[in-house]
């Protein structure tokens, strides 16, 4: 293909097909990146079955306290706007789950008793499975905030061509991922929930101003009502994926359906080269590239 | 008043149907939708003779006021949120900032403050004797627990006098689901028949565990693979979870939702399943609360 | 010794509530002179934290003890590092905790849950 495209998948919601269609294509793809960004429930490895080939800990800056010089001022306790800190007897307590990391504790501290150290927040895991490059993003559980995680993510070295595979919603993280694709690729169920929430990542990417298109997964006889606001709102619907009980057992197994079906290989090969020329239309279109 | 949850480890496993079809069953006339992020319970249950809003306020955010800054950079510097612009005047990106107030301690000229900002609403919905609490965020606002509680803390006030209320839950194990799980008296788990499906609900009976909430378990779409559904089934037996049942996939699902119904208003496989599951559920409920 | 109770309302009729961080109201009995105060919980509005915020409240009370139904491990924390000790509540009102309490029929609380981590 020879274009540099990072395409992202999303969906409102959950259990929409996002990964089922990630993993497909990036395993279609020659040499792809796919990128599992949802770091609370990462399930792209499940389907890809990579060799991690390595790994390594996100850490993020932590303040450490130094009781010596602690006069208990509780400056830092009054000021942290997240309620991090405690000071209890003679000694501050610092709760590193609800730290933001933000610095703001360590820099008033007219004491200086306060400084920073790297903590774990989570795991990048790199690994291939044939010519794909895999990464994954795992938090460590009770942490808060993955945004470090997906930025960690982006800075790993990339091919030409990126799937990434986005967290479910429309929150800060959805934001963070997005923030990175040439392109954006919506998935949607043919319900009034898939169209509600169709609408609302639609209108995320929207105002993030990402080109994209959506694919209407599951469809059977009868009213798609994704597909109904797809056309009333001007967005171009790449293709249709009709529900089929064998994709869907396939997939439920944890396999690669365009490994395991040649008809969802040609599926999946048609779709990604379809999604590459509208990314690399987009790019093209788009004066500040 | 009881509180009947129900939640799955994942988006996408028949939630907020189970959750719809259970209120139309049932003569509960209280019910609330945890799922701040993606609510849809609202799109099954009809209109409403009235709606009262409350603005919901998030953590205050930075403000730059463009006639006192002197564009020194020293904001851009220290903010760790990539939450500044640099021009001229600075302006703080609303989306990236986080509150944390380290811009307002730099800033040489006090050009910058906090300002409390709305991030979404809380709704209460009524008709007749029908009380619905429910909540929507704005855009890019993020998930937020707090939100969950205020949901069902507003639900908890106007429904003393009911003996039973039914959550829709939020999926995933963050802290949404936590602030769901909190204080009700069973988790109803809809499971989804699949490798991630079952991974995914092993961690959110984790989180009901600390949390000291009864728990039960019921596969949705369990014939797209008996064999995982086997797999669950065993899974619950072994770990002592009361196991109420399963429904089968059907295609009339999707038409009920999209004609505004419910799954129990229509004649199907699915809505028989539901009825066995909902009578089961309830004679638990009571059986917890009465030991 | 001056125990605290999280209070739905302001009287000692009132339930227990169930949350610790984000209780609306502090019930502080002192069994000494054995008279109860009310004060509100500026936590319960906080965003995130609030388990911290309202532990490191109630430290300042100068507490020495706590009757609730469930503590969160940040609070825990909080609360141990003072060496406040922490009973399992009853599901009984405000008054009959007390009675227990007196009668010495409380028994500790062991099981702390993970923080909830709100602000997200």
């Amino acid at each position: 293909m020879g274009t540099k495209a990072t395409i992202a998948i999303l969906s409102g919601k959950g259990g929409t097909g996002k990964t089922l269609v990630s993993v497909n294509l990036a395993a279609v793809a020659a040499n792809a990146t796919y990128i599992d960004c949802d770091t609370e429930e990462p399930n792209g490895h499940i389907f890809i079955k990579p060799t991690i080939v390595n790994e390594y800990v996100v850490t993020e800056p932590k303040p450490v306290v130094n009781q010596d010089l602690c006069d208990g001022c509780r400056k830092c306790v009054d000021n942290c706007a997240f309620n991090a800190l405690a000071f209890i007897g003679k000694n501050l307590l610092v709760f590193n789950e609800i730290c933001h990391s933000c610095g703001l504790c360590t820099y008033i501290c007219p004491k200086g008793a306060l400084h920073e150290e790297q903590r774990p927040l989570g795991i990048v895991k790199r690994g291939r499975k044939n010519g794909m490059t895999f990464l994954s993003g795992e938090m460590k559980v009770g942490e808060s905030s993955a945004v470090p995680i997906i930025k960690a993510l982006m800075r790993e070295q990339q091919t030409d061509l990126v799937i990434i595979d986005s967290p479910p919603g429309s929150g800060c993280l959805v934001t963070e991922t997005v923030g990175n694709a040439d392109f954006c690729l919506l998935v949607a169920e043919p319900t009034i929930f898939g169209a509600h929430n169709l609408a609302m990542v639609h209108e995320l990417v929207t105002l993030m101003g990402k080109p994209s298109a959506v694919l209407l997964n599951k469809t059977q006889e009868g009213e798609n009502p994704s597909e109904i606001y797809a056309k009333e709102h001007g967005l171009k619907i790449i293709g249709s994926l009709p529900y089929d009980e064998h994709l869907a057992l396939l997939t439920s197994d944890g396999l690669l359906a365009a490994e395991e079906d040649k008809h969802y290989h040609t599926y999946f090969k048609e779709l990604l080269s379809a999604v590459v020329q509208e990314a690399r239309h987009a790019s093209n279109s788009d004066p500040q590239r | 008043m009881h509180q009947i949850l129900i939640l799955s480890g994942k988006g996408g496993t028949g939630k907020t149907t189970v959750a719809s079809a259970f209120i139309k069953l049932s003569d509960v006339k209280a019910y609330a939708d945890c799922d701040v992020d993606a609510p849809n319970l609202h799109l099954v249950m009809g209109s409403y003779e009235q709606e009262q809003k409350k603005d919901y306020m998030g953590l205050p955010k930075a403000v730059i006021d463009p006639d006192l800054c002197i564009s020194c950079n020293k904001c851009y510097e220290v903010c760790r949120f990539d939450a500044i612009k640099p021009g001229n005047p600075y302006q703080v990106l609303p989306i990236a900032c986080e509150g944390c107030g380290y811009c307002i301690h730099v800033c040489p000229v006090g050009a910058i403050h906090s300002e409390e900002a709305k991030v979404g609403d809380l709704k209460l919905l009524t008709r007749k004797d029908e009380l619905f609490s429910t909540a929507t965020l704005l855009m890019g606002s993020g998930t937020t627990g707090k939100l969950v509680t205020e949901v069902k803390n507003q639900l908890k006030e106007v429904s003393k006098e009911h003996e039973v209320a039914i959550l829709d839950g939020s999926p995933g194990i963050g802290c949404p689901v936590i602030a769901s799980l909190s204080g009700v008296d069973l988790a109803l788990m809809v499971a989804e028949p699949s490798v991630s499906g079952l991974s995914d609900l092993k961690r959110v009976l984790t989180s009901a565990k600390q949390l000291q909430v009864p728990v039960a378990v019921i596969v949705n779409k369990y014939d797209t693979n008996e064999r995982k559904t086997a797999e669950i089934e065993v899974y619950c037996y072994k770990e002592g979870i009361p196991f109420l049942g399963k429904i089968p996939y059907d295609k009339m699902a999707a038409t009920a939702i999209n004609t505004n119904r419910t799954l129990v208003e229509i004649e199907s496989l699915g809505a028989e399943a539901i009825k066995t599951i909902y009578e089961k559920t309830l004679r638990l409920m009571k059986e917890r609360i009465h030991t | 010794m001056i125990v605290a109770i999280p209070a739905e309302e302001k009287s000692l009729d009132s339930a227990i509530c169930v949350s610790f961080g984000r209780a609306p109201i502090y019930c502080l009995y002192d069994t000494e002179k054995e008279t109860s105060t009310f004060i509100d919980n500026k936590a319960a509005e906080a965003s995130g934290g609030a388990g911290i915020q309202a532990a490191q409240f109630l430290v300042d009370q100068k507490i020495d003890s706590l009757i609730t139904f469930r503590l969160g491990e940040n609070a825990s924390r909080v609360l141990s590092a003072a060496n406040i000790s922490i009973l399992k509540a009853l599901n009984l009102s405000i008054a009959d905790n007390i009675e227990n309490l007196l009668e010495g029929t409380l028994t500790s609380l062991n099981e702390v849950h993970p923080g909830f981590h709100y602000g997200h």
